[in-house]
């Protein structure tokens, strides 16, 4: 269910690397909990985003979330789809419905990140928590 | 969503709250229009007509209001009335909105605030002639001052909300005289969401403060949280719980201690009024919601009006003007205080709502225990029939209202919010289903004083036949109400391409 | 207590219910030291006829057959009693925020026609379900251009109603806001020399109001060619919302900000009132309030409900774009019904006739020596005079005739001594505008 080239992290978001190129979405988990969504905010391009800190939201009709970037670097494109289709990240979270392309600024950055064994483990304790 | 229901949908047979009725369709106002309609006429004019083209310049006349309403007045009487019957009100049975306070409107308030001359008033008339108003907001706060313990108020934040955002910048000066605004207000988690949103508009952060196990204020992390960075500590009392801060002196000790004052959120006043006062338990500031435990109506979503009630310390920086009364007994608007933080509406504030309030207290007078507690009696009646049938997160002993969650219903995948639904078949209003956020799935349950036995039977036999629809048939629940105009509606749809008016 | 539907032996059987004896015993989480022993020392309890009484009694001591002449953000238009049959029902006046959508249909499909009456007024896009009053939604509105733009400053016309810039100020000081006032010129208007591109290039908003505080128009446009140009919104207030029957709608400007008590409420000593926001559909998720919108249901029927909730503080909570949850729904309705009575016609001919009078009225009181308008541009239904004397002094002299006269502005306006602010209004007939006219030429000829 989650993509083997994948890295994750703690608040759900994947990230995708191509090179120096970070592809970043929110997962199928984070979709799941949110609902329907309805709306996306997302940086222009060009913004320097700082490792750790949000860089728009995700919002449901009863709820939004942050998402936070994981790397740093320049936004080089947003996915304009989701604009007019924010339901794309119900239906495809980990691929048609990426959120954004960054430059990193230092690819090695993404190697303290969880892969996608560690994360369906990750996900797994949380549910247990949950009592779901 | 089939309008015929089947029996396994329609509520059992012993049910006799509620049945079904014919409801009217109606379109929009604007769909019934037509050229040259008109629903009000007016006097002819007894001065000379102007051309407003010469009399504005061209510039400024507007071309007729494209898609404005053409309608006569029996169609306006009759649209109107037909929406009315499409929404429940108190006047229809229960509410039992958990920190709303949905209790009787008095249609004697309604009569008062429409007496010519009160309601005709100017606010910047000559203060000679509307000692009337004057008198009125001076006796409400005099009441209300009572009532609360406190030393001094103002009456002019237009909603709770406005209150707190009023509370919050009379700390934020005071603590300025003190050499050192701060930087944080600490909020409990299981806080309405006014309360953050509005710390952020005075200027502060917010810190979340944990609730223990039980559903209190944690003494230790306040300890702990209490730093010099530390304005205040915003707390409702009785909680959003529904459950008196047994250790609310302490509460406020601690924080007096390290210099930060003590903020109560007034939602829950009507557990308390006539029983304890939030000025003898360590409070320096809180506000009231006239249209909660004051009986104003809600009207659909409001006016309210959110006075800030203050301990002595506080009174200099209370918004401008304040209705004083001097020596000779007469009422004046003093607005030369030079520490005041300003003025946060213009006018006195929504004179009407504080009218109501008071034909409401002074229908009460010293009586006026009673309503605490019959309010208090019949949360704590529902709680006893329900407890064997809800999830009851926190066991303490509540006061007017009571929270249980759906952890139980959950097992067959039936939310609080499927039950409140279903609660509409029943003839009754959903409970609040939002927060407090410390419980997931929340049911939150505030009959009021209103009340009466048979309507509070009636509720327990519903959600007590809920539970079991629950247990025996979950897909009934889960897909309700059955019996309304519309079905559930497709919110998503609504918040994904938003059409947020009618265009023609 | 008739408000109590709980007979005593009722009470007896539900305390026996729930295992106590007494009342008192349900409040044993209640610290002994707090809990009271007697009752509150509030006078007694009073019947129906006495509560009316009381406020029988403080209605006479207002202004009893006076006729007043007050405007200045509050005006007297006439109202149809059909208004309150309807917002009287029970099921419009005692009915609750309309979360719940499938009860809630008759105050959803009200506030989406109140939503799109406002739009239809002020020629914007999107407007929301109502804020406190004028005041307060100016307050919300500047914050609403301060999030849309970055920017920390902002242009308010001293030409704005003095409470609504006071509202603004308290507002702004919490949050860095440099609130910077601009001056006006002899028409009455701003002086749209003073918004040089320097100022308009850091400024989040140009604040002005139309008609203004001095009665006169404002020319948006210009206004608004200036600011937009420096990417600095335009807020727009209005106070007097009958004028939109008969005045070009602000479409020029970003936001609007308005009063609407003009629309058939009743002056009520200042409230309640009810404010809208309207704006371009592009800052729609910056908006404060509730927002009705249109939907189906799983069957395909329309329906309303409430929307785009994310933005509010029962959601977001700290990131909300407001605090405000209760609005001023019910005078939202008064309003919805008025406009549905008065209709296209009837509006546009409320607003002639207001024009009309206030001419007249202009035109007697030119009349009287000494006496002549203080601002060239135009005006709606009010405007400001010019006396040879203190207009504090000529108003105590006119009280004893039963009038009401113009608002002495010198107290907001230290500039503008014996200047005082005269509304006109549909309702204020010919023999009373007379009456002033001769009052007034009296008293200026026997100062006492």
């Amino acid at each position: 269910m989650y993509p083997a080239g994948y890295r994750y992290t703690k608040d759900h978001e994947w990230i995708k690397i191509e090179g120096s190129i970070g592809t970043i979405g929110i997962t199928d988990y984070a979709q799941h909990e949110l609902g329907d969504v309805v709306f996306v905010e997302l940086p222009k391009v060009g913004a320097q985003l700082e490792s750790g800190k949000s860089f728009g939201s995700v919002e449901s009709v009863k709820a939004v979330s942050d998402i936070f970037i994981p790397v740093t670097g320049e936004v080089t494109e947003i996915n304009s789809l989701l604009v007019d289709s924010p339901e794309k990240i119900n239906q495809d979270p980990h691929g048609a419905a990426w959120l954004i392309k960054v430059k990193l600024a230092d690819p090695k950055e993404v190697n303290s990140l969880m892969d996608a064994k560690a994360y369906e483990a990750y996900i797994a304790e949380k549910a247990q928590e949950q009592g779901a | 969503m089939s309008s015929k229901l089947t029996e396994t949908e329609a509520p059992p047979a012993t049910i006799r709250k509620a049945g079904r009725h014919v409801s009217q369709n109606e379109g929009l106002i604007f769909e019934k229009s037509a050229p040259g309609k008109r629903g009000m006429e007016l006097p002819p004019l007894d001065v000379p007509a102007v051309d407003p083209a010469t009399a504005l310049g061209p510039d400024f006349v507007r071309d007729e209001i494209a898609g404005f309403p053409e309608v006569s007045e029996i169609e306006v009487i009759r649209h109107f009335t037909r929406l009315s019957t499409w929404n429940y009100a108190i006047d229809l049975g229960m509410y039992p909105l958990g920190s709303c306070t949905m209790k009787y409107n008095p249609r004697v308030n309604e009569h008062v605030a429409r007496l010519e001359d009160l309601a005709s008033a100017h606010p910047f008339q000559p203060a000679d002639v509307a000692q009337g108003c004057l008198r009125i907001i001076h006796d409400l706060r005099e009441c209300l001052l009572t009532i609360t313990g406190m030393d001094a108020a103002t009456l002019q934040p237009a909603a709770g909300a406005q209150g707190e955002l009023t509370g919050l910048m009379m700390i934020r000066a005071y603590l300025a005289t003190k050499g050192n605004p701060r930087k944080k207000v600490l909020i409990p988690d299981s806080a309405h969401g006014t309360n953050p949103a509005s710390v952020i508009i005075a200027g502060y952060e917010v810190q979340n403060i944990k609730s223990t196990s039980r559903g209190q204020i944690d003494t230790d992390h306040l300890r702990e949280l209490a730093t010099d960075d530390v304005a205040a500590l915003m707390v409702t009392n009785p909680s959003t719980l529904g459950v008196f801060e047994e250790r609310i002196a302490e509460i406020a000790d601690i924080l007096h201690e390290r210099g930060a004052l003590l903020y109560m959120d007034g939602a829950n006043m009507n557990a308390l009024a006539g029983i304890a006062r939030p000025g003898d338990f360590g409070v320096d500031v809180m506000h009231l919601n006239l249209h909660k435990t004051f009986s104003t109506p809600h009207g659909g979503g409001g006016p309210g009006a959110g006075p800030v009630l203050v301990k002595k310390i506080l009174e200099p920086f209370l918004p401008i003007p304040l209705v004083v009364k001097k020596e000779d007994g007469r009422y004046v608007l003093d607005s030369s205080r030079p520490q005041s933080i300003g003025r946060v509406r213009a006018y006195c504030g929504n004179f009407g709502v504080l009218l109501r309030a008071l034909a409401y207290t002074l229908a009460y007078g010293s009586g006026i225990r009673q309503a605490a507690e019959d309010a208090v009696l019949n949360a704590i009646y529902i709680r006893k029939h329900l407890e064997d049938y809800f999830d009851l997160p926190y066991d303490l002993p509540s006061m007017h209202e009571v929270v249980f969650s759906d952890a139980r219903q959950k097992r067959n995948g039936v939310s609080t919010m499927d039950i409140a639904k279903r609660l509409i078949d029943y003839g009754f209003h959903p409970y609040t289903t939002a927060f407090p956020l410390i419980v997931p799935g929340a049911m939150m349950i505030e009959p009021t004083e209103s009340e009466s036995k048979e309507e509070c039977d009636l509720f327990i036999d519903a959600m007590r036949s809920i539970a079991q629809e629950a247990e025996t048939n979950p897909e009934v629940v889960k897909t309700a109400p059955h019996t309304t105009r519309v079905g559930r509606l497709d919110e998503v749809a609504a918040a994904r391409k938003p059409i947020l008016r009618w265009k023609g | 207590m008739r408000y109590l539907p709980k007979s005593p032996s009722e009470r007896k059987e539900m305390l026996a219910a729930v295992g106590v004896d007494s009342a008192e015993e349900l409040f044993q989480r209640v610290p002994q030291k707090f809990r009271l022993r007697e009752p509150l020392a509030l006078p007694r309890p009073l019947s129906e006829p006495e509560i009316i009484e009381y406020f029988k009694a403080r209605a006479a001591e207002n202004a009893p057959g006076y006729t007043s002449f007050l405007g200045a953000g509050v005006y007297q238009h006439h109202r149809s009693v059909v208004t309150d049959s309807i917002v009287q029902r029970g099921e419009f006046l005692t009915s609750y925020t309309p979360y719940q959508a499938e009860i809630s249909q008759g105050t959803l499909a009200a506030i989406f026609e109140f939503q799109t009456l406002m739009c239809q007024l002020t020629g914007q896009e999107v407007a929301n379900a109502s804020m406190y009053d004028g005041s307060t939604a100016l307050a919300e509105a500047v914050l609403m251009a301060e999030r849309i733009t970055n920017r920390k400053k902002v242009l308010v016309a001293r030409t704005v109603h003095p409470e609504y810039r006071q509202v603004l100020a308290t507002y702004a000081k919490n949050l860095g806001l440099e609130i910077e006032e601009v001056g006006y010129t002899a028409s009455g208007q701003i002086d749209v020399k003073q918004l040089e591109k320097e100022k308009l290039a850091s400024a989040a908003a140009v604040v002005v109001q139309s008609p203004n505080f001095f009665g006169v128009l404002e020319n948006i446009d210009e206004i608004a060619e200036s600011a937009h140009s420096e990417g600095a919104l335009v807020v727009t207030t209005i106070a007097e919302a009958v004028s939109l029957g008969i005045l070009r709608p602000p479409s020029a400007a970003d936001i609007v900000a308005m009063e609407g008590q003009a629309l058939g409420i009743s002056p009520s000593y200042g409230g309640p009132f009810v404010g809208v926001i309207a704006a371009r559909e592009k800052y729609v998720r910056q908006m404060p309030g509730r927002l009705a919108g249109q939907t189906t249901d799983a069957a395909g029927r329309r329906g309303y409900v409430l929307t785009l909730a994310t933005r509010e503080q029962h959601i977001r909570r700290e990131r909300a774009t407001s605090n405000i949850c209760t609005n001023e729904a019910l005078f939202a309705l008064v309003a919805t019904v008025h406009l549905c009575l008065l209709g296209k016609e009837g509006l546009r001919e409320m607003a002639m006739q207001n024009v009309a009078k206030a001419q007249f009225a202009i035109a007697e009181l030119e009349k009287i020596p000494g006496v002549r308008r203080a601002f060239a541009g135009p005006v709606f239904n009010e405007f400001v005079l010019e006396f040879p004397r203190s207009v504090k002094l000529m108003n105590a002299q006119l009280m004893r005739e039963k009038i009401i006269g113009p608002l002495a502005i010198g107290l907001h306006y230290p500039e503008l001594t014996k200047r005082g602010l005269l509304c006109v209004t549909e309702t204020m007939p010919r023999p009373e505008i007379e009456r002033l006219a001769a009052a007034v030429r009296r008293v200026l000829e026997n100062p006492v």
